[in-house]
């Protein structure tokens, strides 16, 4: 025992400190075990956890705008927020709109944003109808000018920059990226074309617009690139290119395949029509004019947002910064403040009503314990669906109660008495359904309690209620404790009893997060609301635990 | 074809849990998803078993959720599984299925049959192809119905949707649907305003305030429903005078089940209810299901639905064939909807409008429930 004292390790047998060797052996055993949950984590990590942390996820993610306007986005940073953007946000629009809208994404956009301001959906959906027609006009005008500009092959040719010529697979890359990222998948293969190096410096908005067409071409259409006609983007793309000055300039010097064709078009590129994109999509929707959609699009750009957070809390982003929302559209607040206070309200019924049983049960012998238990159990065994529309005809104004009531003279026919769809029916109702969850528990607890104690305190001198409230009630609290946090836990939670009995005052929260994950489809919206009430519950299960102490708390 | 058959019936015979291949590469199940109830009982009897009967060896699975059709198709979309071949929805969420891609664009001439006469089948739906990947069926109404024994004595019975705002006249409880749509425009429609100012009106922030407090006056006196089983139910027990649902769900009340109940069919909202086919289907099941489509809704399916539930025929070919309900043997077509008599002042609903304002003025309603 002497050498325990000693300032050294203590070693093992074979020299090595007793702490290592034994952390050895443990940690041999440990990774056994683990073996032997890993399936069980592994399961239970990808079939719970990811897809809650995935739905919890959505509450800050927002990186559809940037997904399908990515140009836009880009221009518009530099838009001080007041009037409307000039031109340049507007062509990068086209161009953006355009793609996504050959990819049937502009309207997922539409249906985001309209949730921050009324109206942006049809505002995305109508002029999605329209980028076409935008196009034509220039698509038609060029090909007055020329014939060749409406054929497939002599586009290939041009933006290729012929056979042998030096590419650019920045620019593919880039486009496909593009591409994926609005598809949201990954693209494999050669898509047959290359843009040319050289052309891309003179003509870049066509080249670009080119690119992104032979991609889409080949990877959603599965179609051989130098096959197809262009689609209408080009046009006003080159109608572009060719107005800038330097774009002659080098057009002198261009040797490669179509070099005539582009000259002859810049010298007459008087005669086709101006490119104004910020007319064309006022005239497609004069909405596009609105300082405050364009507000909006430019607050939700970023990739991710607090917008959901902010509504979840009645507040919302305004241009002069973050506001409470006006008092007509105030609805969460009340909504989190309800949940509490009836979801305690449900947990203290629960515990008058059950503590009483349950000690019975503790107390009978087993063979009517036993019954007592069946008949406790019972209800617990019927559907949850039943039993709130049982609750519906004993509680109505035609039910079973008024009718009693009325039968013996209580109640006034007249005044038959209002128990549902409000308050009080969700409260009887959901207390009676979860009563079960707060009965096991403490009858669990219960029954481990000597009798002999509360007969000791007696002996002692101590009347029923001192003997009760000293001796018994506190080797019974952990019980109450587990109860208590199980019941209040699935109240907070609760939806299809509030939905069906709550009316309009005794809904809670989670009806509305129902409402937006499978009816609004405000999946965000939704999660910011689950998020806050997972939040809460861990708030007041660390206040539980710094005041009861969660070791007190007993299942069993 | 024979020696397939033939050489199939063999493999049959010796491979036990073979699967077999139809001849036209079809795949031999479809999931179905509707409404459940009455609704998907017509649907049933009218065109599904007759379907089956036909082709011998496919099977057809229910799943009725067409309540949660779009939050479903999104997870599934999502999770890269769609499970469903066809999907019964109303209009306004065919058109949210089909602008987020979710459900897939037909082409209605080539993918459907055409009428007897031979009108297209775009111009037999005329207007009621609302979306491009949308297959009306039927034509609906949400409308009121009303406890006959239980009008004030000495009064008329009610006529006007008015009526429900009229507590004095018409004592006792109404149940409404918990949304703003179609309670909002009939509030203003009951406070002065012309119907076609309904829908300006109601996308001015007074106008929302103007129906708000058009609904406050009767906000006390109204249970919010939100099953369609649940007026019926609140009417035959006497917790309401009046409620709005479906009129079919009313039709089987009053007719099936001999409630005392009456119609009243002012300023019902017509409403339409169909097929959309998700997007991306293999190719088997895709060919199957396009199989059926064509079958089910062609001419005599349905009107042949008439017969089981009233919703009128989305064709207008299907329309004269509407005959005696099968059971009752009551002539079906004064309880439709699309009855000269019954829609002499109709309420349409904008489903643009809807779809621009839903989110907003949803907000709002809920937030004046609450409050």
């Amino acid at each position: 025992m002497s050498d325990t004292t000693h300032t050294g390790p203590v070693l093992a047998a074979d020299g090595t400190p007793l702490k290592r060797s034994l952390r050895r052996a443990l940690r041999a055993q440990k990774l056994r075990a683990l073996a032997l949950i890993a399936p069980l984590l592994l399961f239970v990590l990808l079939t719970f956890i990811a897809p809650i942390a995935d739905m919890l996820f959505r509450s800050v993610e927002n990186q559809i705008t940037g997904k399908t306007l990515p140009m836009t986005v880009e221009e518009l940073r530099d838009w001080d927020g007041t009037g409307t953007p000039d031109e340049r946000v507007y062509r990068a629009l086209f161009f953006d709109l355009f793609f996504a809208a050959e990819g049937k994404e502009h309207t997922k956009l539409g249906s985001r944003l309209n949730y921050e301001e009324s109206g942006i959906s049809s505002m995305f959906r109508t002029t999605g109808r329209d980028v076409d027609d935008m196009g034509k006009v220039y698509q038609k005008a060029f090909k007055k000018l020329n014939p060749a500009f409406d054929e497939g092959a002599f586009w290939y040719e041009m933006m290729s920059g012929g056979q042998g010529a030096e590419g650019n697979t920045k620019l593919l890359s880039n486009q496909i990226g593009r591409l994926e990222m609005l598809e949201t998948t990954t693209f494999k293969g050669e898509i047959g074309f290359v843009p040319g190096a050289e052309i891309y410096k003179i003509l870049p908005n066509t080249t670009r617009a080119y690119t992104a067409f032979a991609a889409f071409t080949f990877f959603m259409k599965n179609d051989v690139v130098a096959e197809e006609d262009p689609w209408e983007a080009v046009y006003p793309a080159l109608a572009l290119d060719l107005a800038e000055p330097a774009t002659v300039a080098a057009l002198a010097d261009y040797q490669g395949p179509g070099a005539q064709e582009l000259r002859d078009a810049a010298a007459q590129i008087d005669t086709l029509p101006p490119v104004d994109m910020k007319a064309a999509f006022a005239e497609s929707n004069k909405d596009w004019l609105r300082t405050e959609y364009w507000q909006v699009i430019k607050a939700y750009s970023p990739p991710y947002t607090t917008g959901y957070f902010l509504n979840a809390i009645d507040m919302e982003k305004t241009p002069n910064g973050i506001a409470l929302r006006s008092e007509d559209e105030r609805i969460y607040g009340i909504l989190f403040k309800r949940t509490m206070f009836m979801s305690m309200v449900i947990t203290f019924s629960c515990i008058a009503l059950g503590y009483p049983i349950a000690w019975i049960m503790a107390n009978l012998p087993a063979r009517s314990a036993n019954l007592l238990m069946i008949l406790v159990l019972l209800p617990f065994w019927t559907s949850l669906l039943v039993r709130t529309s049982a609750w519906k005809i004993m509680l109505q104004q035609q039910g079973v109660i008024n009718d009693v009531l009325v039968w013996l003279g209580l109640v006034a026919d007249e005044s038959r008495l209002v128990m549902i769809n409000n308050q009080f029916g969700t409260i009887v109702a959901m207390t009676h359904i979860l009563l079960p969850f707060m009965i096991l528990p403490m009858y669990s607890v219960m029954q481990t309690i000597p009798q002999t104690y509360l007969r000791a305190a007696k002996s002692l001198g101590a009347n029923n209620w001192t003997a009760f409230w000293r001796v018994y009630f506190p080797q019974s609290v952990p019980g109450i404790g587990a109860g208590s946090i199980l019941v209040f836990i699935l109240a907070i939670g609760y939806y299809i009893t509030p939905e069906i009995v709550g009316g309009t005052t005794g809904t809670f929260i989670s009806n509305r997060i129902a409402y937006h994950i499978s009816s609004s489809l405000n999946w965000g919206l939704g999660a910011a609301l689950g998020s806050i009430l997972l939040a809460v519950v861990m708030v007041l299960y660390y206040a539980y635990d710094k005041i009861v102490g969660i070791d007190n708390v007993k299942l069993g | 074809m024979k020696l397939t058959k033939t050489l199939l019936a063999t493999t049959a015979l010796t491979v036990v849990a073979g699967t077999a291949v139809t001849a036209q590469d079809m795949a031999d199940s479809m999931t179905l998803v509707s409404w459940g109830g009455a609704y998907q009982a017509s649907q049933n009897k009218a065109y599904v078993d007759p379907y089956l009967a036909n082709n011998a060896g496919v099977s057809a699975t229910w799943d009725e959720s067409s309540a949660e059709a779009v939050a479903k198709l999104r997870a599934m979309n999502e999770a890269g599984n769609v499970t469903w071949d066809l999907v019964d929805v109303v209009a306004s969420d065919a058109m949210r299925l089909c602008d987020e891609g979710l459900a897939m664009e037909l082409d209605h001439d080539e993918d459907l049959a055409a009428a007897p006469d031979g009108t297209s089948a775009s111009d037999d739906f005329g207007d009621l192809i609302v979306s491009d990947c949308f297959v009306p069926q039927i034509v609906y109404s949400t409308t009121f119905g009303y406890r006959t024994d239980l009008v004030p004595a000495g009064v008329e019975p009610p006529t006007s949707v008015c009526d429900v705002f009229d507590l004095a006249k018409y004592p006792g409880k109404r149940s409404l649907q918990k949304r703003p749509i179609d309670n909002m425009e009939w509030a203003l429609y009951c406070d002065g305003v012309a119907k076609e100012d309904i829908y300006p009106t109601l996308g001015t922030d007074a106008g929302v305030e103007k129906a708000l407090a058009k609904l406050d006056t009767i906000k006390d006196q109204v249970v919010w429903w939100s099953a369609g089983a649940e007026t019926p139910q609140l009417l035959a027990d006497g917790e309401v005078f009046m409620g709005s649902t479906y009129n079919g769900r009313l039709f089987s009340a009053i007719a099936e089940q001999g409630q005392p109940i009456a119609m009243m069919w002012d300023m019902q909202s017509f409403d339409l209810d169909g097929w959309i086919v998700p997007a991306g289907l293999p190719a088997d099941r895709l060919a199957r299901v396009m199989d059926f489509l064509k079958f089910a809704t062609d001419t005599q399916r349905l009107a042949d639905q008439a017969a089981y539930i009233s919703y009128g025929p989305a064709r207008a070919s299907s329309a004269p064939l509407v005959g005696k309900h099968a059971d009752l043997g009551i002539d079906m077509a004064p309880h439709m909807p699309t009855d000269p008599a019954n829609a002499s002042n109709v309420h349409i609903y904008d489903y643009e409008w809807w779809a621009d304002n839903r989110d907003d003025l949803d907000a709002k309603f809920q937030a004046w429930l609450v409050q």
